[in-house]
């Protein structure tokens, strides 16, 4: 399935939802959202995994790439939710589990900021 | 045993074709939904590094895909005519780094290691690259992915 993504902007942080696959293809997709969030300085963003079939090291690139920008000066982070099993294994496989904070649900993960 | 072929052109446009064409041979091999996503994702790093450093960029030449389906196991071979690209050359990434020591690339070649349960890659200039990846289904109480141990890692 094709990557679609979502921005929402909440009254404390952004939410980015996205469906599909993260693959090389549809990755630079994703950094676009993020950048986009950036680049208007919303800094606090939740990205919402429930519908992510997979995630490939560009995905990875694009996630990391964003957390070290919005963790500069302590200004913000990307926090994750809803990650599907299997992702969450890659996710561990990369240390990832240890540069993201991971919660359950989008709900909760909007609550921690 | 049963094999299925396709050739696809190297491009990014062509990932999610592999990608069903892998999901139904691991599907028929009877591996299990951790296994198939792992086939998923290694077929795609490894299809993104041929069109990325094998060819230079988005149709460059194509890209064969072999699975050799037997019972509870999947043989992904992929073949492309680029440059050799040896992944055993890449260096290993550190997944334990902080956040600001991370870098960027090694981690599609160490997911493909990890995720599969062998990893090999031969050049010639007759056959040109052969990337070949087995994964088998996990019995109970088994580790996933063994690739990168003693003997089993990336051939030159």
């Amino acid at each position: 399935m094709a990557l679609e993504i979502t921005t929402e902007q909440l009254k404390r942080c952004d939410m980015i939802k996205a469906t599909g696959r993260i693959d090389g293809q549809s990755a630079p997709k994703l950094a676009e959202a993020f950048h986009a969030l950036i680049d208007a300085g919303r800094f606090r963003i939740v990205f919402d995994m429930g519908g992510v079939e997979f995630l490939s090291s560009a995905g990875l690139h694009a996630l990391i790439d964003a957390q070290k920008t919005c963790k500069r000066w302590n200004r913000g982070e990307v926090v994750l939710a809803s990650v599907p099993p299997q992702v969450y294994e890659v996710l561990e496989m990369v240390g990832f589990v240890h540069l993201f904070k991971i919660y359950d649900n989008a709900v909760q993960a909007v609550g921690s900021f | 045993m049963r094999t299925v072929t396709t050739v696809v052109p190297g491009r990014f446009a062509s990932l999610e074709e592999l990608c069903d064409l892998v999901t139904q041979a691991a599907l028929d091999a009877g591996l299990e939904a951790a296994a198939v996503h792992a086939v998923q994702v290694a077929v795609d790093e490894a299809c993104t590094n041929i069109i990325e450093h094998a060819y230079g960029g988005e149709d460059g030449g194509e890209i064969e895909c072999t699975c050799r389906i037997a019972d509870g196991e999947l043989t992904v071979i992929l073949r492309d005519r680029g440059c050799p690209f040896d992944p055993a050359a890449v260096p290993e990434p550190n997944v334990t780094a902080g956040l600001e020591d991370r870098q960027g690339g090694g981690l599609g070649v160490y997911l493909m290691r990890r995720l599969m349960d062998e990893v090999r890659f031969e050049s010639t200039p007759e056959a040109g690259n052969v990337l070949t990846m087995v994964k088998r289904r996990r019995e109970c109480g088994e580790q996933p992915g063994a690739a990168d141990e003693p003997g089993l890692a990336c051939a030159p």
